[in-house]
């Protein structure tokens, strides 16, 4: 983190899922700020929006979906307000998306290298075929895959291997900021352990900032820099990974934090009572206030803001007062 | 490409092969009817003659046919006949062979089913896709009922309708025949257009009636397609949409179409034969309706024969195509 | 990726105050979104009524045939769809034409999706060596095209013994494939599933779990069979009678056709000798297809609009 300015800044970005039974806010005004080479951890149940927001930010939000404002910057071009040919040259150039499910993202009928070729050809036209092979070969290596990839079909490589093959096209062009959405979770043990290795690697190489999203605390643990926690479309804490282990703020985050089993009391199995709510109709105020053991009256009515805190760390909580102190906490502690 | 799966299909190929040729033989011999004694008697009909020995005669040429050999015996003959290329003379034409009758009308049926087959595979594929295209005009998408409904109407009763509206009442294109009456083959300029002005209705009528079937198949592959992963993901890698339609979407939507084609020959052909029929054409069709006519029953086993080997034969062919275009396939044990 | 949790409390607060319809108000209901199905099935029942109402008015057993009445007259009151060449009134031929063909085409269905229920069945419920002979029979005539062979079929009978029925018969020899194929595989899936094991877990006798089990889940594509057996049934015996194979004798609407074109009907102008054969048999083949895409529909529940 040794440049001032932030790479990727998202400002108020909403999406709403127009269905037949309503309108479903996905996304709702969802902040955030990523510096060049930082590693941030998105995490929250399944449907909470976290995969909303990679597409959001990719600008791949397909209909009934529809993206109803908000900013998302790469250092100083808003891509949201880019005609659709420029957004097109901004995928995989500025930012790029790793996807879930390898096992089906790459064209059953074309070599890896042609489809490595034809991203490479549609970005860099003038490139000349020698370079555009070089290339090829320089991003199977960085993921540790043997030349003679380039020349297979999808059909012949394993998971893992189809899962770097993705990574590599994901850094052809040497974005400035690499979402990687759920990486891992169709893979096992051994081979997970490999892939977050590579993307590891590769982000020191490149310098980018990443967005690794998923639901796995343990694996984010080992490899992010910051945490944020999303809830049906907000985000209720973004902390620095240690301090999210530690001492989470959100009673969110609390809850997430205590539900993961640990060796000391093996078959007690914490969880969070209560359903994710509905998105079409979303409890007033604070969303999580229905399962919330804090609920206080206020967050029944008004949702809390996310407070910038003065150690860096975000919360939207009431909880917490307009420093982001906790309320019913000694002066001294909170000052540490 | 893998032995063990060209000889599974050469097996296939042959099994099928075996099966229709045992058919063809076996099935009219199961009646009681006589083609020979049958053609005695439409001869001495028509011309009001009926030679003496008559019954002598009969039996001469059902020894020169086989005809008063065992069965089996005959089998074997035919089956050696068939492996040769020997189907047999024609009875009304006789001496010309079933295999001349049916190779001098072949050039016309063959031209008039592939061309249709390719325009209609064309085109309807490309229609199908750009149906199920999000960012297709309307117009396109509103095409799909109507040629559904073509679909469902057969060839023939389509022509049928074009002979009346567009032959009959506009009095645009010719009725029927190859070409027009009085005109000698011969291949100037100006029969050549003669003849191609003598195949535009057939080849609508085959048209018409086999474009909705593709574009209906393309189009419900099509919206598979595009929910699949890759399609997806080439969009996230920032393809223009032609790429994207062209190398991702198509390349992998026609290879089931492909399948199709191949196991649509066989209504192709018969929808093709009976076009024929109805236009007058000098193809296997047309011969094969003249044959009925006038009771030419080795014409008639002969054609069929014939359609049913070059069918298998087509598949076969297909089969061989397929694993070259979908790389899965080619490595398949 | 992104799950929308629709708990819809609009929906339960409907339902409290919700008297559920009668039966007959939810088929009218669906068949008022199926409109595919309501057309096709409004056509043939309209060909049906002229067909039933025609025999009844008009004696067809006479005016159908040659020698009735003056031939080749043109439409004209006295003969509103005008007479052919052999002297046959052209509104008796429609009459009964449209009923033998319509009954070839239910005969060689029923038959073809009769037997394709039983093999396919059979072939898929025991399994071994029973489905791979049924299986390997089924695989090797599907690429031969039944039509031609039908073709030498009919050449070889003779003619003058070909009623309707014969032709029906002949029509379904080969109409069979198809059907065993769709029904094997469907009892196949149904085989496998959860509820037909715990059927058997429960004492079902085999012959109980074909009845009250499976059957009634292969019925939407017993059905669809059927029509479309139906289809193809129609389809092969049209083709038969429009190259001479057919039972020349009979009204049938291939053989009027055939008979048009051998006396060269457009050439000579009367051209309405060919067409309402030509558009009465487009009209059948357009209404099954449509109710064959209305029980697409239906036995699909993916493809089912929701109302």
């Amino acid at each position: 983190m040794t440049s001032t300015k932030p790479v990727l800044r998202v400002i108020d970005l909403q999406v709403s899922y127009y269905t037949e039974a309503g309108r479903a806010l996905a996304l709702d005004r969802a902040s955030l700020e990523l510096y060049p080479g930082e590693k941030l951890g998105m995490v929250g149940e399944s449907g909470c929006g976290k995969s909303t927001m990679a597409l959001a930010m990719m600008r791949m939000i397909k209909p009934p979906g529809r993206i109803e404002g908000g900013q998302v910057f790469i250092d100083d071009i808003d891509l949201m307000t880019l005609p659709e040919a420029k957004m097109r040259k901004a995928r995989l150039s500025l930012i790029s998306y790793i996807p879930q499910g390898a096992m089906n993202s790459l064209n059953p009928v074309l070599r890896i290298e042609a489809q490595m070729r034809d991203a490479i050809k549609e970005h860099l036209p003038t490139m000349r075929d020698a370079e555009v092979q070089a290339r090829i070969y320089e991003a199977l290596e960085s993921v540790e895959l043997r030349r003679e990839v380039a020349r297979m079909y999808p059909h012949e490589l394993s998971g893992g291997m189809k899962q770097r093959v993705c990574i590599a096209i994901g850094i052809l062009l040497g974005p400035k900021v690499i979402i990687a959405d759920e990486p891992t979770s169709a893979l096992d043990v051994v081979t997970q352990r490999q892939v977050m290795e590579t993307l590891d690697r590769i982000q020191k190489q490149l310098g980018a900032a990443m967005i690794l999203i998923g639901h796995d605390m343990g694996l984010m643990a080992q490899f992010v820099d910051k945490v944020a926690v999303m809830y049906a479309g907000k985000f209720t804490e973004i902390s620095p990974v240690r301090d999210i282990f530690t001492n989470p703020l959100h009673p969110y985050a609390r809850a997430l934090i205590e539900s993961l089993p640990t060796l000391n009391n093996k078959g007690v199995f914490k969880g969070i009572p209560g359903l994710a709510p509905s998105l079409i109709n979303r409890p007033p105020g604070c969303t999580f206030h229905p399962r919330c053991p804090e609920a206080m009256e206020i967050c029944k009515s008004v949702p809390p803001a996310l407070i910038h805190r003065w150690d860096g760390r975000q919360v939207a909580c009431y909880l917490y007062d307009h420093d982001g102190r906790r309320a019913d906490e000694p002066a001294a502690v909170s000052a540490r | 490409m893998k032995i063990g799966y060209l000889i599974r299909r050469l097996l296939f190929l042959f099994a099928v092969v075996w099966v229709a040729a045992t058919l063809v033989f076996f099935i009219p011999r199961l009646s009681t009817r006589n083609p020979i004694r049958e053609r005695f008697a439409e001869i001495a009909r028509s011309t009001g003659f009926a030679p003496k020995d008559l019954e002598q005669i009969i039996a001469a040429y059902e020894v020169k046919f086989g005809l008063n050999k065992p069965l089996l015996e005959q089998y074997v003959e035919y089956m050696g006949g068939v492996l040769r290329g020997d189907l047999g003379p024609s009875l009304t034409r006789f001496p010309v062979t079933v295999l001349d009758l049916i190779l001098t009308a072949l050039p016309w049926t063959i031209g008039l089913l592939v061309v249709t087959t390719l325009i209609a595979f064309a085109l309807g594929n490309l229609l199908g896709a750009l149906a199920s295209w999000p960012r297709s005009p309307a117009f396109i998408k509103g095409l799909m009922a109507p040629l559904m409904m073509l679909q469902a109407i057969p060839a023939y009763l389509l022509g049928l309708l074009l002979i009346f509206f567009i032959a009959f009442r506009l009095r645009l294109l010719p009725m029927g025949g190859a070409y027009s009456q009085g005109v000698l083959p011969s291949f100037t300029l100006e029969f050549i257009l003669d003849a191609a002005r003598h195949q535009i209705l057939p080849a609508i009528s085959l048209i018409l009636s086999s474009v909705g079937f593709w574009a209906l198949g393309m189009r419900g592959m099509g919206v598979t397609i595009q929910g699949e992963d890759y399609v997806t993901f080439a969009e996230h890698k920032g393809l223009n949409p032609f790429t994207i339609f062209t190398r991702y979407y198509m390349r992998n939507a026609l290879l089931p179409q492909i399948t199709g084609l191949a196991l649509a020959f066989g209504n192709i052909i018969v929808s093709g034969v009976l076009v024929e029929q109805l236009y007058g054409l000098p193809g296997l069709g047309g011969v094969l309706g003249d044959a009925i006519l006038k009771n030419d029953y080795f014409v008639i086993y002969g054609i069929t024969l014939f359609v049913i080997l070059a069918i298998a034969i087509l598949m076969f062919l297909m089969d061989l195509i397929y694993p070259l275009l979908d790389p899965r396939i080619r490595y398949e044990s | 990726m992104t799950q929308i949790t629709i708990a819809s409390p609009q929906a339960q607060t409907r339902s409290e105050r919700y008297q559920h319809p009668s039966r007959l108000t939810l088929t009218l209901r669906y068949l008022r979104r199926n409109k595919s199905l309501v057309i096709g099935l409004a056509i043939a029942l309209a060909l049906a009524l002229f067909s039933i109402v025609g025999s009844l008015t008009i004696d067809t057993e006479k005016l159908a045939y040659p020698l009735a009445v003056k031939p080749k007259q043109p439409p004209s009151p006295e003969y509103p769809l005008g007479t052919d060449f052999f002297g046959r009134d052209m509104l008796a031929v429609m009459v009964r034409g449209v009923w033998q063909t319509a009954v070839i085409g239910l005969i060689a269905g029923a038959i073809g999706t009769g037997v394709g229920v039983v093999l396919g069945f059979l072939s898929a419920y025991y399994g071994g060596a029973v489905d791979t002979l049924i299986r390997g029979i089924t695989e090797v005539l599907l690429p031969i095209p039944a039509f031609l062979i039908l073709v030498i079929i009919a050449g070889s009978i003779d003619r003058r013994s070909v009623t309707i029925y014969t032709m029906a018969l002949i029509v379904s020899l080969l109409a069979w494939m198809g059907p065993t194929r769709i029904m094997r595989a469907q009892v196949l899936s149904l085989k496998e599933r959860l509820f037909v094991n715990v059927a058997k877990l429960s004492g079902m006798g085999n012959l109980e779990i074909v009845f009250k089990e499976i059957l009634p889940n292969m019925l939407p594509f017993i059905l669809a069979s059927f029509v479309s057996g139906v289809f193809a049934g129609i389809f092969s015996s049209f083709g038969l009678s429009v190259l001479g194979l057919g039972p020349l004798r009979e009204p049938l609407i291939g053989n009027t056709i055939w008979f048009a074109q051998q006396q060269a009907a457009f050439f000579n102008g009367w051209w309405w000798w060919p067409l309402w054969p030509t558009l009465a048999l487009i009209l059948i083949f357009v209404s099954l297809t449509l109710i064959n895409i209305g029980l697409d529909e239906l036995a699909n529940p993916r493809v089912r609009r929701t109302e």
